[in-house]
């Protein structure tokens, strides 16, 4: 069979190309007129998750969604427009053409469009805009040259999302009084810190009162929701600021002992030396990113800090370590942690740890003596079917120096993954959750190791309700990180929506180190949005502990729960209601 | 709401005290039951004070299986009081076939001495045999044992209170039992399918305790409880909880009473702050804070030395009000309630317990209060 190239493949000519309609340039007849043929190996907009849909009639063509797209998934590119004209007092219709700058979204899986929307928010003629196209082929093409998916945010792969299943059930009707959010006193706090089994308490008797009478692991009574560990390197350095500022804020100002975790990549040194350390948890991973800077600050230290947090693991990708690409670690980001330009990546495991036993010595031992035992030790895992064989092991450690065990659930975030580690490794938060509680209560340890929990918590926008229903089931606290960066105008979603984290062209400032992007972003507003929101939980926590008649936190009060599904009732030791 | 009745006297009083009380404070139809505990006992029991007292309702074959493992166990019965009976038709209450109130002898060798208080390995005796005889009982149902101790007398029915009143002759002001300490309860119309377990006031190892109101930290409290001491066992009511936690502030870790207030209701963060014993409290809190109740209640309580005590939840849900007169301190979870045995005492005198407030009349009868 004969094969046609594309340069044979020409129109007639229809004029001789000086011909003018109203000023316009009827085109030449195009003799050399050339289609190009479509290789269908080649991607297209149709490939991607998200299609840009432009009205060239309202566009006025200023350019600033080019200018705006982080990712260079748009460009403007000229077009030839055939139009039919017709002058005279009858319809005598001639062909025209005119050249015009069009939008138009860029083919190369490199550059796919992320729906970030930010055309959309630029654009003053409403003329652009990203739309979802659910026929995609994208985990098709987006793997050329070998390399696995990376990607930021969330995972997209949750089918249920099993707290909206569940209810505050318990209403207290007649049997006793539910409470008056707006009038009673409320006592919303949460040990942070190992507790001891009453008959443990070094106290003595005299006078008949308990005093103390020897040496305690050190505890702290602060919010049950903690702004989630996010490092300054995977944030940019003014989201971090913005979240610290809020902290400083909501504890020194609304009196709420909010605590944030720095995340593995150290702290400014101003701050490490400063008064408002106490309101940190300094987390160390096993890069153990930005601890020279740390070690180095120690000394100078006015105060202690809110615990420590060593990361084994974290729930959005499970097993695997940190990851830091290299376009992200700008020259301020070098300086923290101490490292040069190159992709971090902390190990999967802190190396030199191979048992829990061994490592309850080692890393906890070290990280308790080098603050002389005044802060809690905390350590994070990821959930896994095994986080209950890890929770007894560190609840019945005799030295009782594990001051909390955070475990982070599937649905959490990440800076920087493999799509197949965030779609696809992970264990759901509520039910391991539960397990570890359940476990503690078996033992009559509840409480001595305290129980947070992250991971989704907060993805629809309601934290006070996912806390709260966490906490009945026996969570001390809750840890949140995305929704932060959501109130600071983060345009990510679990649907696939942006998730550019790892690519260093955060459109909105968070999550970059790019100077022209951070400059997006507003610190003071977002510090404003955030210590609003906590205001609004505060409220809201309480407007679900006033009916159930508690002014603590209900921390395992789990008959005030119903689930509306019956697996996950049976699950979570739960009622059952329909 | 449950409506309580306790009694203090210098001389011994009948139970028809504690029955009027609650005729008092009844509202709408009631019969869910009549419970009662009676310490320092006078009337048939005045001379056997330091033997154990089995106060047991039950039937032949629980009889049977409970004196066998009393037997067993190397008790020998003392002295035996048989209750006479009015058994008229027509009577509203769930009758058992015998009920027991036996005074035992201590087996060898802890029968060489009875001394006012149990010594330490015969309160552990008698804790232990009544779980036991629990246990054996709780088998098809042959019934229901309440308490095992020196000088306590238990009795707890289901039914109309008018009934039972008549039943066991308690109407009259010279029955065959009187006590100086009286704590009593009656359930009103919620519960139609209650057990005689979880009637109030429970008994465990010297203490009785009562409470009016609703622990919506129950299934907190029970949970940590499970595991503190075998005795902490039933968990049928959710006022069980109160005693457990007293039992065990007092009896396991030996911490003064002020400090039970402290585990059930803790001050706010805000009071523990401003305090110089803030370190303490703070540990208290984080320790117990499977204790706290957090709902709606008043408890009373008598410690074993005789002393009454009464403690009101932090957010004063609950009603209570003590009255005195003369040789008498009645309290009631209704004013009414120490009307009817005490009109004409000083009024302004009363005492309605606070949030903060813990009040113990001792055997003198003489009322102390502090905050906590
Ligand atoms: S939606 Fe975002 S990524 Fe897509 S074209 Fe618009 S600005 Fe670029
Ligand atoms: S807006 Fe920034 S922080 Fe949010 S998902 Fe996109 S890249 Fe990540």
């Amino acid at each position: 069979m004969a094969t046609i190239k594309a340069d044979e493949i020409k129109l007639a000519p229809q004029n001789n190309g000086n011909d003018k309609v109203n000023g316009l340039r009827v085109p030449s007849a195009p003799s050399t007129h050339i289609i190009k043929p479509t290789f269908v190996r080649d991607s297209h907009a149709m490939d991607f998750p998200w299609k840009i849909k432009w009205n060239a009639e309202t566009c006025i063509r200023c350019g600033s969604c080019v200018a705006t797209c982080t990712f260079g998934a748009i460009k403007p590119q000229l077009q030839r427009k055939g139009q039919a004209l017709s002058t005279g007092h009858l319809p005598s219709p001639i062909e025209a053409t005119e050249v015009i700058m069009a939008i138009k979204q860029v083919n190369d899986p490199k550059y796919y469009c992320r729906g970030c929307e930010m055309c959309e928010k630029v654009c003053p003629t409403d003329s652009i805009k990203p739309v979802p196209n659910e026929q995609h082929r994208f985990p098709l093409v987006a793997r050329h040259g070998g390399s696995p998916i990376k990607r930021g945010g969330r995972g997209h792969h949750i089918p249920i999302r099993v707290l909206d299943y569940i209810k505050v059930g318990r209403i207290s009707q007649m049997t006793d009084p539910s409470l008056d959010a707006a009038r009673h006193t409320f006592d919303l706090l949460t040990p942070l810190g190992r507790g001891l089994p009453a008959d443990e308490l070094p106290f003595k008797v005299e006078n008949g009162k308990l005093v103390p009478g020897g040496s305690i692991p050190p505890m702290r009574w602060i919010y049950p929701v903690i702004i989630g560990d996010m490092s300054v390197g995977a944030l940019s350095w003014r989201m971090w600021e913005a979240l610290a500022l809020a902290v400083a804020y909501l504890n020194e100002e609304c009196k709420m002992p909010v605590r944030m975790s720095s995340g593995e990549g150290g702290m400014p040194s101003r701050l490490l030396k400063s008064e408002f350390l106490k309101y940190f948890i300094i987390q160390i991973a096993s890069g153990h990113f930005g601890w020279n800077r740390i070690i180095k600050a120690m000394p100078e230290m006015v105060t202690d800090p809110a615990a420590i947090l060593i990361k084994i693991g974290q729930g959005a990708k499970p097993g695997d370590g940190g990851l830091l690409p290299a376009e992200k670690v700008a020259s301020h980001i070098q300086a923290i942690r101490g490292v040069p330009k190159a992709d971090l990546m902390s190990p999967p495991n802190h190396q030199g740890l191979y048992s829990i036993e061994e490592s309850v010595q080692k890393m906890f031992l070290s990280m308790n003596a080098a603050f002389k035992f005044r802060v809690p030790v905390a350590i994070k895992v990821a959930a896994s079917s095994t986080s209950v064989a890890v929770f007894n092991n560190l609840v019945r450690d005799p030295y009782q120096i594990v001051g909390g065990y955070f475990l982070d659930g599937i649905q959490g975030g990440t800076g920087a993954a493999h799509e197949v580690s965030m779609d696809h490794t992970g264990h759901p938060i509520l039910s391991k959750l539960r397990d570890c509680y359940l476990a503690a209560v078996d033992q009559g340890k509840q409480g001595q190791i305290p129980l947070f929990v992250g991971g989704g918590f907060g993805d629809t926008g309601d934290l006070a309700a996912d806390a709260f229903k966490a906490i009945c089931l026996g969570a001390n606290g809750v840890f949140s990180a995305k929704i932060w960066l959501q109130l600071a105008g983060c345009v990510g979603n679990e649907k696939g929506r942006c998730n550019a984290c790892n690519t260093g062209y955060c459109p909105v400032g968070i999550c970059t180190q790019d100077h022209r992007l951070v400059a997006r972003l507003d610190v003071d507003a977002v510090a404003q949005n955030i210590v609003d929101y906590f205001l609004a939980l505060d409220q809201e926590l309480k407007k679900l502990m006033a009916p159930i008649g508690n002014s603590t936190l209900p921390i395992g009060r789990s008959d005030a729960l119903v689930s509306m599904s019956k697996s996950a009732a049976e699950r979570l030791q739960i009622a059952y209601a329909c | 709401m449950c409506r309580m009745a306790a009694i203090k006297s210098k001389t011994p009083v009948p139970p028809a005290l504690a029955l009027r009380m609650m005729l008092a404070m009844q509202k709408g139809h009631d019969n869910s039951g009549f419970a009662m505990v009676m310490q320092d006992l006078g009337g048939a029991f005045a001379e056997f004070k330091k033997f154990p007292l089995l106060s047991m309702a039950c039937t032949s074959q629980g009889l049977e299986r409970a004196e066998e493992l009393l037997e067993e166990l190397g008790f020998s019965p003392k002295f035996d009081y048989q209750p006479d009976v009015v058994n008229k038709p027509g009577l509203d209450f769930r009758r058992m076939p015998h009920y027991i109130f036996r005074n035992y002898r201590y087996p060898e060798p802890l029968n060489a001495a009875y001394p006012n208080q149990p010594t330490p390995e015969q309160k552990k005796l008698l804790v232990e045999t009544r779980l036991k005889l629990r246990e054996v009982l709780s088998h098809d149902k042959q019934g229901f044992v309440y308490s095992f101790w020196p000088d306590v007398l238990t009795l707890k029915e289901v039914g109309d209170p008018r009934d039972i009143g008549t039943y066991f002759q308690m109407w009259d002001d010279n029955h065959w039992l009187k006590a100086r300490v009286i704590s009593a309860q009656c359930r009103q119309n919620t519960n139609y399918r209650i057990v005689r377990y979880a009637a109030h006031p429970f008994f465990l190892e010297g203490y009785t305790l009562m409470g009016n109101g609703e622990n919506t930290f129950y299934q907190k409290n029970k949970e940590f409880q499970q595991r503190l001491h075998p005795a902490y066992i039933g968990f049928e009511s959710d006022t069980q909880c109160f005693l457990y936690t007293l039992h065990y502030i007092r009896e396991e870790l030996g911490w003064p009473l002020p400090y039970y207030k402290h585990v059930i209701t803790p001050l706010t963060f805000e009071e523990m702050q401003r305090r110089s014993d803030a370190d303490v409290l703070m540990r208290v809190r984080q320790s117990l804070m499977h204790l706290e109740i957090n709902g709606p209640n008043t408890v009373v309580f008598v410690l074993p030395d005789g002393a009454m005590g009464v403690i009101a939840d932090a957010k004063k849900l609950r009603p209570y009000v003590i009255g005195k007169d003369g040789d008498l301190v009645v309290s009631a979870s209704e004013v009414c309630g120490v009307n009817m045995i005490i009109p004409d005492r000083n009024t302004e005198a009363d005492i309605y317990p606070g949030e903060r407030e813990t009040v113990l009349i001792d055997n003198a009868l003489e009322v102390q209060r502090w905050q906590q």
